[in-house]
């Protein structure tokens, strides 16, 4: 089936020479990243996980909420997913790829990344992090190439892809709640010490991983002749809203444990991403328009004519994705080293080649995500 | 052509399950081959730990940082966030933030605090590192293997001291020229470092380089299993603190104010 | 099978091109000259006998690194009931003080790259 992808329009090639022009200069600055060190990058003592990790965690996100194609259709058979639920696993492969990448270029010697295989450690959660995340990948391609293959024989997809269906639903919750147990475990980081944040990582996961898949589905019906069906969009556009509300409680809880108990500890950070701590916000006009941005989507959300309309539902997801980037790809992981455990405040900008980097691993997803849509839309098209 | 891929198959699974083998029969013919012998000169304790008598250090004396720092060929990267550090001064209120109040003794608010790996008892750092670069020793030192470490750097998130630091760049040209102590190894890019309480003297029956070098007798080293040893003694007869002791790590360095 | 003169001549190029190390060496076997290696001026004898240490000194080393590191021992019981220290810079480079006419050049005949331990382990003779 990967043969379809070699054929396309000359706006296909020209996309896809885009992005390799992209990867093309991460490569560049990756490998002055490797002679340098990370130093290249705006990370340091006190802040020593920053752009890398965060797009981590939040694509993990993105990568989870496949399931959220996956359960209707599979557990209830709700047949409107039928025609996306292989688009959701595409995406789930192409963003947990990104994970990995993300991963590897954060590593500081990372010619030595097989000692996470030679010296298996139970007690570390980025040990089952890799693990999790691994099959997860393995999961989605062979469930989504196999059940595509069968669509274009005509036959049902064979019998030992159902269990493996089932057991990707778990999984997916299981590589958000291990990420999220990456940072909630560690003593002394006051924002992610809080045993709400799995749900919430699975609250912002199951909004923004679904508000791409609707802009997807929305781009694949302007670009091909196959058309994801305006029922499928409509239930993804429920998915968010509830997702959404979920997502904003969440972080309300947050500010209500701080706030209310008073305990410096659990304000700082927060503190810190909203309003400014000692002088230093750097992050607060990006914070703010994160939730500025959350509730202005959720007002197009929860009225039912602007969910309806596709065209401000496009705005909606549009502004779901960008908020919850902003909180979980950038606020979140930084702010938890803000401040230091000797209470200093060290602010973060990434540099020029972190981005170039970051961006890079955006440009593999993507061609990853091109590649995959492009065969199984062509597969979509033949068969209708 | 179905039967030559099951053989495939079959081989591959094979082969898999002969790397998973591997690594038991490499102990088996370590076991045979390697002998050592015990080093009798060598320093043992039951739990490590260092007392900081703070009243009787002196203000402008960095003579435990300098020592430290020649011992451990530690590079001098300026104050810049790359900075490496395994012994440094803070203030009060930065060493044991959350206790300080704005009434504080006079001396205890301007006082210097040196401050450093607390080789916690239960260390959030060892539970978290994912190819055990990083471990609780028998004695209580909490150690790194520079050579395993892949600096995912999820200790330095882990450890509430900040006692951790990254070599964001090769450190070595960074070494001031003519301290190079050529019996420590520096370090190489992209690997984390901390404080080890000195088990490369230890292990020869020296105290610790920064022990040794304070001639003030502000820092007390010894075995807290060892009820006659000197920082039972100390911590015996004084009133001491540790730094965030609410956070279960139980640290093995006190502080005497 | 189509155009099957094409992809055998491509097969015998491409065994061709991925064993030509092989070839080039065995034409000019004599014209590659053996290392000089530097050898201890005034001791003989090695840890472990010389053909141990020229076959499985890396594995040696590896131990030492992980008893000294991770075990926390630094004595060597030798086969022949000697005790030495194990130290990279201590003790191999007590004798063999040349890293580059010793280690390096011997790495460079056998197409090993060199290894890092000099990244990090200070050479004795660098820190005069």
């Amino acid at each position: 089936m990967l043969e379809k992808a070699f054929y396309g329009s000359r706006s296909y090639y020209a996309w896809i020479l885009f992005l390799l022009i992209v990867i093309g200069a991460g490569a560049g600055c990756y490998a002055y990243q490797l002679v340098d060190g990370l130093r290249i990058t705006g990370m340091g003592r006190d802040i020593s996980w920053g752009l890398y990790i965060a797009q981590l965690t939040f694509l993990v996100g993105v990568a989870a909420s496949a399931v959220m194609v996956v359960i209707p259709y599979y557990l209830h058979n709700y047949k409107a997913f039928g025609k996306i639920t292989v688009l959701g696993e595409f995406l789930a492969v192409s963003a947990v790829t990104m994970c990995g990448l993300f991963v590897i270029v954060d590593l500081g010697t990372p010619a030595r990344a097989f000692n996470l295989i030679l010296y298996p450690t139970p007690n570390s959660i980025l040990f089952w992090d890799m693990i999790v995340l691994n099959m997860y990948l393995v999961l989605n391609i062979v469930i989504a190439w196999n059940v595509l293959s069968a669509e274009r024989k005509s036959t049902p997809p064979p019998g030992w892809v159902k269990p493996l269906i089932y057991l990707s639903i778990p999984w997916a919750v299981s590589i958000h709640t291990v990420t999220a147990f990456l940072y909630a475990g560690l003593p002394g980081r006051h924002l992610w010490l809080t045993a709400i944040l799995a749900v919430r990582f699975l609250g912002s996961a199951f909004a923004a991983g679904p508000s791409l898949l609707i802009l997807l589905c929305l781009l694949v019906r302007k670009v091909s002749k196959f058309d994801p069906g305006r029922e499928a969009i409509q239930s993804l556009a429920k998915i968010v809203t509830y997702a959404l509300i979920a997502s904003i409680f969440f972080v309300g809880l947050e500010f209500f444990t701080a706030y209310y108990s008073q305990v410096p500890g659990h304000i700082h950070s927060l503190e810190y991403l909203y309003f400014g701590l000692e002088g230093h916000a750097k992050l607060v006009p990006w914070m703010r328009i994160s939730a500025l941005l959350a509730i202005v989507a959720l007002v197009f959300l929860v009225n039912p004519a602007t969910r309806r309309n596709e065209k401000t539902l496009a705005v909606a997801a549009a502004l779901t994705f960008i908020s919850l980037w902003i909180e979980k790809g950038l606020g979140l992981v930084l702010a938890g080293f803000i401040p230091n455990p000797f209470e200093h405040i060290t602010e973060y900008s990434p540099t020029a080649p972190e981005l170039m980097i970051t961006f890079a691993i955006y440009a593999i997803g993507l061609l990853i995500l091109t590649v995959l849509y492009k065969v199984a839309i062509s597969v979509k098209e033949e068969a209708a | 052509m179905m039967k030559s891929r099951r053989s495939f198959l079959k081989i591959s699974g094979a082969c898999l399950l002969g790397l998973g083998v591997k690594p038991v029969l490499n102990a088996f013919a370590q076991a045979e081959r390697m002998e050592i012998a015990p080093n009798p000169n060598a320093l043992r304790a039951g739990r490590w730990a260092l007392v900081v008598d703070i009243t009787k250090c002196r203000d402008d004396c960095t003579d435990c940082i300098n020592a430290c720092n020649r011992a451990h060929n530690i590079p001098d990267l300026g104050r810049t966030k790359e900075e490496v550090k395994w012994i440094w001064n803070e203030s009060y209120e930065h060493a044991f933030p959350g206790v300080e109040h704005e009434f504080v003794e006079e001396r205890v608010k301007h006082q210097p605090f040196m401050v450093l790996c607390n080789h916690c008892d239960n260390p959030p750092c060892v539970r978290v590192c994912p190819v055990q670069a990083t471990w609780k020793r028998e004695d209580g030192i909490v150690m790194m293997d520079f050579h395993r470490c892949i600096g995912c750097r999820c200790c330095m998130a882990a450890c509430p001291y900040g006692s951790r630091s990254f070599n964001w760049t090769d450190p070595r040209p960074y070494i001031p020229e003519g301290r190079m102590n050529p019996d420590f190894p520096t370090r190489t890019k992209g690997v984390v470092e901390k404080c080890n309480f000195c088990v490369e003297r230890l292990a020869k029956g020296l105290q610790p380089a920064c022990v040794e070098s304070c001639s003030s007798g502000v820092l007390t080293f010894g075995d807290l299993d060892d009820p006659n040893s000197e920082v039972r003694k100390v911590l015996g007869e004084r009133y001491s603190i540790q730094r965030k002791p609410e956070l279960g790590t139980r640290p093995r360095v006190y502080y005497i104010l | 099978m189509y155009d099957g003169g094409k992809i055998i001549a491509g097969l015998v190029i491409f065994l061709g091109v991925v064993t030509f190390p092989f070839w080039y060496t065995q034409a000019n076997e004599e014209a590659i000259e053996k290392p000089q290696l530097l050898l201890p001026a005034d001791e003989t004898e090695c840890v472990e006998p010389t053909a141990y240490m020229r076959a499985s000194h890396m594995q040696m080393l590896n131990e030492w690194r992980d008893f000294v590191v991770r075990e926390g021992q630094a004595t060597y019981l030798s086969s022949t009931g000697k005790m030495y220290e194990m130290s990279l810079t201590r003790t191999c480079m007590k004798c063999h003080t040349s890293r580059q006419e010793f280690c390096n050049k011997c790495h460079a005949y056998s197409g090993v790259s060199t290894p890092y331990c000099w990244d990090c382990h200070v050479e004795p003779k660098e820190s005069a």
